[in-house]
């Protein structure tokens, strides 16, 4: 598994994603700056890490979206190849085109962090096929600018195509306004690309990989990733 | 453009805050009149904020040097070994003007300026830590400063990338018209690459890298040393904006430049900016310096020297560099999208020469400037110690769970986690314990150490009694640091205090730093960075003394430490120290009582390293499940903090003793912990306890789902909860919400 991550300026959970793959996967990703043309020979699954790249300052990822190496993304997401996206890396996919919709501020209008459930959607992709079917799943929110939203086609597609990951819940699954942290529509916290070969959430599953530090429940997603 | 050549009149002297005398001292110092950019450069040099020059004679009488100290005050940051060839880099300063006048800003540039401070030094911050403190909530701003402080904090941690992982926050109506914005950053370093702010080397290029100078913050030192009055808003331009961005990329440069070998001397641009820079860099290694000013770049054109001079724009640093490796240096710097341009070099005259477009705008003795600023002995008294209010002497107006309930509600004691849900606390993920705790702990790189850092003051204690409120802030944060597993290693200061032109002031300033000196030594817990803020005062009203603490400590594996939730029912409960029923300054007689009154509680030093020293080493042993220092609110506001986050209750016997039930629930007597252990393992550890000297009981026994204390009803988990997250949230969403729901 050859993994490379993405670092634009303003990234800052790239060494946090770079331990996670490297204790999940058992392999070390290599890094890539944002004004490189290519990405490394054979690589199979491209990062983009959380942060603030270009501090947010238009819209979160807007900049980073039209970023020099998104062409190489796009055209390695179009391959089948993988990609993941957390935080600000899922708001530099919606904004590069590679998904639908978008990330609108928090709807209390703070920035949010603490641990959240998650509902794992499906267990049949190449980012979750470590999580057991159902499972709920602990990890981190940190987002000021995570409220998905998309038009009603969209979100009927993504939920009648099965493109919804992940979903904001409670510590027995039950999906609800008072378990939802940002006002995301159908309370949705990542979404597949059509081919399920590219995932956006907006949660940390890079910060919960060790019993010291919260838990191990984001594990699952970087084991997952191993068999790619 | 301001023009140089203006006449000096004695009200232009007093705009630039000198006064008459020191202004003699500036004319018989380079015995001619001075130019507008001097002055202004002596200005920025000889206020209170940069020169100290009321608080540099008692600052002397601390301790600051252990063999664990690698770099005391003075520099950037204070320095200590950590072990394995690793340093830690740590430092407090306060913003506290600024963020009265715009919280937000005020706020994200404190912040901006700590983190600023600890890199410029060759560390990563790994950590960020504020002490806060707000009018009374009734005050028609503290909502609004509230909102904006903590969204500035976390607007610029977040941003930045460093978890902010602790910190204190407290309301009372003398931080009405002055709250207190005190920001703490924590970094790692190899601890035999720490770069200085000593230039060498003469015809050295002197480096100007990060963000264009704009005319954004100048004067900001010297309205940071002088009172607020009713006009204070007037004062909004000399506040700075913060662009956390710009300081990623200024880090992410600084630490890559330093690999490259070619940094001889840096220091960030701060207070009174280019100035305070160029003249440090000099002084301190001996050398003059020449600036040309038409190469520094400008966010607007046609700025003057003078204002080029005084700008406290952000996310700026100054470097020498080494001449053969300008051009590598360079290259990293544009890789990053940032300024880079020479615009000047060390000399050998002892001179601070700024030329602008060839004419010379200033032309100082560079050693002088700094050296030879005032230097205050004010006068100073000691006020009237109040008197020891016997517990037994007050009736309680309510019963102990009801006054619980209360308090644990309540603005001081109440849960912070609508504040700090707003910083990204677990970015880095290495946060081991998050807010909430009595000390945060972060895990150092990849482990096995980790360090405890906390901030902490109690400033009603200080306002009674300035010695042991000093004393009884260091051993706060010792005691702290102590509860997680922590041995605590040295302190970082931010002293805030009000006018000290007023004697009263100043004598609470020097009892603090006696109090404060006092125990930094018994407790072997030295000085190694810290800050002063003085003239924190409104239309003649000062601040309550506020030496807030920020303490570090070391944890050699970091899985061993301890946490102040209850872990599991049917455990014993234990009290370590000696419970007395000090009820003079409690929260328990001000925020029940209605009494803001008596002496505070003594400290004893010798018991508080005593007893610290023995809990430690049995979180070391991993004997204890659960530890908790107890502070603000005694011994029943602790079992309840023990209770809430473990969700599980437990039943406390009643006193033993006659003393009145309110001094034993809420006295706030010092050097105690609380504990819980297997029942067994309880006993062996009371036992020892005896034969070390330690004042430790048995005194319940955990489980269920509530807090019973002594003979009275028992109080549900829930209930303490409910009182203890809601308010902030509630207080927040405004009175009108309260109406609308």
């Amino acid at each position: 598994m050859k993994a490379a991550v993405v670092v634009f300026p303003g990234s800052n959970r790239e060494q946090d994603v770079i331990r996670a793959l490297r204790v999940g996967t058992g392999h070390e990703p290599v890094k890539i700056w944002h004004a490189d043309a290519d990405l490394p020979a054979g690589t199979d699954l491209v990062v983009l890490p959380g942060g603030f790249s270009y501090g947010d300052y238009l819209r979160c990822g807007a900049i980073a979206g039209r970023a020099r190496i998104m062409d190489a993304v796009r055209a390695h997401a179009a391959r089948g190849g993988l990609v993941l996206g957390i935080c600000n890396g899922f708001q530099i996919l919606v904004e590069s085109g590679l998904l639908p919709g978008i990330l609108m501020r928090n709807a209390q209008l703070r920035f949010l962090c603490k641990m959240q459930h998650l509902k794992v959607e499906r267990t049949d992709t190449a980012f979750t096929r470590a999580y057991a079917p159902g499972q709920v799943i602990e990890v981190a929110v940190a987002h000021g600018e995570g409220n998905y939203e998309a038009d009603e086609e969209t979100i009927r597609r993504l939920e009648g195509d099965g493109r919804v990951a992940f979903r904001y819940c409670d510590a027995a699954g039950l999906v609800g306004p008072e378990t939802n942290p940002n006002g995301s529509t159908h309370s949705i916290a990542g979404i597949y690309s059509e081919k399920l070969n590219v995932l956006g959430m907006m949660p940390h599953p890079e910060n919960l990989i060790e019993d010291l530090v919260g838990g191990t429940d984001g594990l699952g997603l970087f084991r997952s990733l191993s068999a790619a | 453009m301001i023009p140089n050549a203006v006449a000096i009149t004695p009200e232009l002297v007093a705009e630039h805050g000198l006064k008459p005398d020191e202004y003699q001292r500036i004319l018989d110092l380079i015995g001619r009149v001075p130019t507008l950019t001097e002055l202004g450069i002596f200005s920025a040099m000889w206020n209170e904020h940069c020169s100290y020059k009321s608080s540099r004679l008692h600052l002397k009488t601390l301790p600051t040097s252990a063999p664990w100290v690698i770099q005391g005050p003075g520099e950037n940051a204070g320095v200590i070994d950590i072990g394995d060839g690793m340093a830690c880099v740590f430092k407090m300063e306060s913003h506290n003007h600024p963020s009265y006048i715009e919280p937000y800003q005020g706020a994200t540039t404190g912040v901006g300026g700590i983190l600023r401070d600890v890199f410029t030094m060759g560390a990563r911050p790994i950590a960020a830590l504020n002490a806060l403190r707000f009018g009374s909530p009734d005050h028609p701003k503290t909502r609004h400063l509230v909102a904006g402080v903590v969204a500035g904090i976390g607007g610029y941690g977040n941003s930045f990338g460093v978890p902010t992982v602790g910190g204190q926050t407290g309301f009372h109506t003398r931080y009405d018209g002055n709250i207190l914005v005190n920001a703490m950053a924590v970094g790692i370093a190899k601890a035999d690459e720490i770069f200085y702010a000593k230039a060498t080397g003469v015809g050295n290029p002197i480096v100007y890298l990060g963000s264009k100078t704009g005319r954004d913050g100048i004067h900001g030192a010297s309205m940071a040393s002088a009172a607020f009055d009713d006009k204070s808003e007037e004062k909004r331009p000399t506040v700075q904006v913060g662009d956390p961005f710009a300081e990623k990329l200024l880090l992410e440069a600084c630490l890559e430049l330093m690999q490259t070998g070619s940094v001889i001397a840096i220091q960030d641009m701060g207070a009174a900016g280019l100035t305070c820079s160029a003249v440090e860099m000099g002084a301190k290694g001996d050398l003059g310096v020449e600036l040309h000013l038409e190469n520094v770049p400008c966010r607007e054109e046609g700025m003057s020297a003078y204002e080029m001079m005084l700008s406290e724009s952000q996310e700026r640093m100054l470097m020498v560099l080494d001449p053969a490796k300008e051009k590598q240096a360079e290259a990293i710097f544009r890789k990053w999208g940032l300024d880079f341009a020479v615009i000047g070099y060390t000399t050998d005259t002892l001179r601070f020469v700024v030329k602008h477009h060839g004419e010379v705008m200033a032309d100082l003795p560079i050693k002088e400037l700094g050296d030879e600023a005032p230097i205050y002995d004010r006068p100073h008294i000691q006020n009237e110690f109040p008197p020891a209010i016997p517990a037994e002497s007050v009736k309680a107006p309510l019963s102990t769970a009801e006054a619980l309930v209360k308090l644990v509600g309540s603005p001081d004691l109440c849960s912070k986690r609508w504040i700090w849900e707003q910083y990204d606390h677990l970015i880095l993920g290495n946060t081991v314990q998050k807010p909430g705790g009595d000390a945060a702990v972060v895990r150092v790189l990849d482990g096995p150490k980790g360090l405890a850092m906390t901030c902490d003051v109690t400033p009603r204690y200080c306002e009674a009694d300035p010695v042991e409120g000093g004393k009884q802030a260091v051993a706060e944060a010792w005691r702290n640091i102590t509860a997680v597993g922590g041995l605590p290693l040295a302190v970082t200061d931010n002293l805030n205090f009000g006018n000290p032109e007023r004697p009263h002031v100043m004598g609470q300033f020097v009892g603090c730093i006696r109090g404060i000196g006092e125990a930094c030594r018994a407790l072997d817990f030295p000085i190694v960075s810290g800050n002063v803020s003085l003239y924190n005062e409104t239309n003649g009203v000062g601040i309550l003394p506020t030496p807030s603490i920020g303490g570090v400590g070391i944890l050699d594996d970091v899985k061993v430490h301890a946490s102040l939730a209850f872990k599991a029912a049917g455990e014993a409960v234990i009290l370590v120290g000696e419970t007395k029923g000090h009820i003079g300054q409690s929260v328990w007689l001000r925020d029940v009582c209605g009494r803001e009154e008596g002496a505070p509680p003594p400290v004893d030093l010798a018991v508080e390293k005593r007893n610290g020293d023995f809990v430690r080493a049995l979180i070391k042993a991993r004997r204890v499940t659960t530890v908790h220092d107890l502070s603000d609110g005694g011994l029943a506001v602790g079992l309840a903090e023990m209770a809430m986050a473990g969700r599980i209750g437990a039943k406390i016997a009643a006193p033993a003793g006659a003393s009145a039930a309110h001094g034993y629930w809420f006295g706030e007597d010092q050097a105690r912990y609380l504990l819980a252990a297997a029942p067994a393992e309880a006993e062996r550890i009371v036992a020892e306890a005896k034969a070390a000297g330690v004042p430790a009981v048995v005194i319940g026994t955990t489980g269920g789902d509530a807090l019973t204390l002594g003979d009275e009803a028992p109080i549900s988990i829930e209930k303490l909860r409910r009182a203890h997250e809601d308010w902030l949230p509630g207080y927040m969403a405004g009175p009108d919400a309260v109406v609308a729901a």
